[in-house]
């Protein structure tokens, strides 16, 4: 098992976010977060990712003892769900950020992250707009840019709040497909938050469903809307459409 | 048919009220406002400007000028910093007693600049806590730059951070998050992702500070001990000779600081029009 | 990570770095710089114990000064209030050429230096100044009399009342007025029944800072002022006189009774504007 978060727990003042939350997830698979408001989902997201501390509870990533290792170090990559673009730096700047601010011993040539930006601007299709600002584009760009920003330090794992929240309907159609596309492709642990069911079972290998700070579920999306072990899980669940392989297949192709 | 007059809104109001209250209004400023200022033109350079530049050349003029000057150059660095500290503070952390930190903060605007002077001569005079030690050690507090310098800093600390504090706080803390999950340090962090976004703000509370600080009067009229050449400001130079019925002096070296007001308002009314997002969101003197 | 008692936090720790430096050195600078000075000028007057207080309290002279300033500093703000929202009026509801000059000649009194303002007030208002022969003509005087502190105080007050109702006049739901021109009343009715009432509560707030600033004034003042003892002598002054007798105590007494008279009528305004605003 390559990821192990065991009964991490966290409190806001006095509001309860997380009560002793436990999964194990393998590497490199794709779990989603799935849950109303107030479950605790983006808490232990943000925990994950170094930026909120666990009261209690203990996470082993890959054999390591994540929580003491500081967010700066963690190498994991974050994508925000208003995306927390640096608006005063162009795309490339963005993108080039993680690479720009290591040590002098670590940080390659100019050269070197200037092709690596090339290189994230071609694979999230982003070609050419390097030297845009963030206010000069689209929701679905400034996505595809905070993407890039996150890949480009070669995190560990991959987090991602809310990432389709702010887009409409049909660019998130597409969007989605994509991630899951690249995530096959690069193979990193990736955890998701999303309200969306639909999306989560569409997208994720496992999905925990998450309800006032606690798990109610967790497991492959057939086996959550087969049979769901408690009635909050089937309630939520419910009346969802499954997605049939075509309409896969045709989503994939719109966006070449 | 083309409609000859337009008829007047249920919002608007009648066109001679309209004038009435603009003309009311604009007197009201002309007579308060824009007279003073006038005036002290007209008086320091009615003579003609030789006499005004004599009057600005003057040996005990120029170390005023220098004073302020020096004073100036002390006191806002170490406010700009502090306002950056305390926003940072304030704006990107969760903690207890914030807003009582913030009331202190403004504590300066609610106290008489007298006053302002008057706490330090309370701690540092002859007469307070430190005076006897402080004389025996021979260093000199009230009555030297020192005091000066503390007085304006007072007075003026609150500029900065109230620029900054709403202007920070309305940000929010995200894109110093992704910084810091990207591997930045926190220097690094400020530095690139903090600074550009708040650069405006900065300058603005910086341009404000600085014109109070040049031209404060009460606080450092306590702490200053009106030694002429010495420890005698531009405002307490201005009042020197006001008294002694040099009048023409007096309004050359208070059109100095009339037209660095006029400068400030005019870099202020600048900066307010073409960044009026980056610069506090909430505004209040 | 270990576990921190939840309870016992009084701050939730954030991935941020700098928290200790930033904090650290504001309450350092704080300390040194506001808490410790004022702390000694609430302690000192303990020198001379309750009935040296008392004693000063009960001067003439001294009471003459606090009524002067607070007097003159009421008169000035409710001028202010009145003007003050004419002035905002006509700059957010009314366009004209050279509105955006006006708008920024509104700062200059928080630009100006208060000696430059009180020179310049002085000679204004003198007998034969550019007004003060006029009104001289009229047996007005307004130099080294009371009515040249008003003055001298308007100006200084002038932008807190404006200042403070823009924003609020920029928001306004226009949707109100229409609403009552709909239902037929006349622009004075709407605006005595529904606008003043939308705004009171700023005019209050911009009319409390405009006090609040006038009270402490300085620098405008005294050149216009004449100082004369139980006439025309501000409360600062006094301070500066008595220190100037060497008596630390008297002036940090009169500095004292300054801050506690400030802060009980700023919170009567303040509780006034509260009841406003929730009459509603």
């Amino acid at each position: 098992m390559s990821l192990v978060i065991e009964k991490v727990t966290k409190e806001f003042g006095r509001f309860p976010a997380l009560k002793g939350v436990s999964l194990t997830a393998p590497k490199g698979s794709f779990l989603a977060l799935l849950g109303p408001s107030g479950s605790g989902k983006t808490t232990l997201l943000r925990i994950l990712g170094g930026l909120e501390y666990a009261d209690l509870g203990h996470v082993a990533f890959e054999g390591e003892d994540w929580l003491t290792i500081p967010a700066r170090e963690r190498k994991a990559g974050f994508v925000f769900q208003q995306y927390a673009l640096f608006k005063h730096m162009t795309v490339a700047k963005n993108i080039a950020f993680g690479l720009e601010v290591r040590p002098r011993r670590q940080r390659p040539r100019a050269a070197e992250i200037c092709r690596r930006v090339e290189e994230l601007l071609a694979l999230m299709q982003l070609d050419g707009l390097g030297g845009r600002y963030p206010s000069q584009l689209s929701g679905g760009q400034r996505q595809r840019v905070a993407l890039a920003r996150a890949l480009a330090i070669e995190p560990r794992m991959l987090l991602l709040d809310e990432p389709f929240g702010a887009l409409d309907a049909k660019v998130r159609k597409d969007l989605r497909v994509w991630l899951r596309n690249l995530h096959d492709r690069l193979g990193l642990t990736t955890i998701f938050v999303t309200h969306d069911q639909e999306e989560a079972l569409e997208l994720a290998d496992l999905v925990a469903v998450m309800n006032q700070g606690r798990i109610e579920q967790i497991g492959a999306a057939a086996n959550l809307r087969n049979s769901p072990a408690t009635p909050f899980v089937a309630e939520f669940l419910s009346g969802i459409a499954t997605p049939s392989p075509s309409d896969l297949s045709s989503s994939l192709a719109s966006i070449h | 048919m083309i409609q000859l007059f337009k008829p007047r809104a249920p919002t608007e109001d009648h066109v001679l009220l309209r004038w009435a209250l603009t003309l009311l209004a604009l007197s009201f400023i002309g007579v308060f406002l824009i007279l003073p200022l006038a005036l002290v033109f007209r008086e320091a350079f009615g003579d003609g400007f030789a006499a005004a530049w004599t009057a600005i050349n003057e040996p005990d003029a120029l170390s005023a000028i220098r004073l302020t000057l020096i004073t100036a150059a002390i006191a806002v660095p170490l406010n700009a910093v502090f306002g950056i500290a305390a926003s940072w503070a304030v704006a990107k952390f969760d903690f207890w007693g914030k807003g009582l930190l913030v009331t202190l903060i403004d504590l300066p605007f609610s106290i008489s600049p007298v006053v302002s002077g008057l706490i330090y001569v309370l701690v540092f005079g002859l007469q307070g806590w430190f005076g006897e030690s402080l004389r025996d050690h021979d260093i000199r507090i009230i009555f030297a730059l020192p005091g000066i310098v503390l007085a304006t800093i007072f007075v003026t600390f609150p500029f900065v951070a109230r620029e900054l504090i709403p202007l920070m706080s309305d940000q929010g803390r995200e894109e110093e998050e992704a910084a810091v999950s990207l591997g930045a340090s926190g220097l690094s962090t400020f530095w690139r992702v903090t600074l550009p976004n708040i650069k405006w703000g900065l300058l603005y509370g910086v341009l404000l500070c600085n014109a109070r600080a040049m031209g404060e009067f009460g606080a450092v009229s306590v702490v200053s001990g009106h030694i002429r050449g010495l420890t005698d400001t531009m405002p307490l130079h201005i009042e020197a000779l006001y008294n002694d019925y040099q009048y023409v002096g007096a309004f050359a070296v208070a059109s100095l600081l009339a037209l660095l007001a006029l400068v400030t308002l005019t870099l202020k009314s600048i900066l307010e029009w073409r960044y009026a997002d980056e610069i506090a969101a909430v505004h209040h003197h | 990570m270990a576990a921190l008692a939840p309870a016992l936090r009084w701050r939730n720790p954030s991935a941020l770095p700098g928290f200790g430096l930033s904090l650290g050195f504001t309450l350092f600078y704080l300390s040194a710089l506001v808490l410790v000075p004022l702390a000694a000028l609430v302690i000192r007057p303990w020198e001379i114990g309750w009935s040296g207080f008392w004693a000063v309290l009960s001067d003439p002279r001294v009471q003459h000064a606090l009524k002067l300033s607070f007097g003159a500093s009421l008169i000035a703000a409710a001028i202010n209030t009145v003007f003050g929202l004419i002035v905002a009026w006509v700059l957010v509801r009314y366009r004209f050429p050279g509105k955006r000059l006006l708008d920024a000649v509104v700062d200059l009194p928080f630009a100006l230096p208060t000696a430059v303002a009180g020179i310049a007030l002085s000679a204004l208002y003198a007998r034969n100044g550019w007004i003060g022969q006029p009104l001289q003509q009229f047996g007005i005087t307004v130099a080294y009399t009371p009515l040249g502190v008003v003055m001298a105080l308007t100006f200084i007050g002038l932008p807190f009342v404006v200042r403070t109702l823009q924003p609020i006049l920029v928001e306004l739901n226009r949707e109100s007025e229409e609403a009552a021109a709909t239902l037929g009343a006349t622009r004075f009715q709407t605006m005595r029944r529904v606008i003043l009432p939308m705004l009171a509560p700023s005019l209050l707030t911009g009319a409390a800072l405009a006090f609040a600033r006038a009270v402490g004034e300085y620098g405008s003042v005294i050149f216009i002022a004449g100082n004369l003892p139980g006439v025309s002598e501000i409360a600062p002054l006094l301070i500066i006189i008595k220190l100037n007798e060497n008596d630390y105590a008297g002036a940090a007494a009169i500095g004292v009774i300054m801050l506690a008279l400030s802060f009980v009528m700023l919170l009567t305004l303040n509780l006034l504007q509260a009841w406003t605003a929730s009459r509603r």
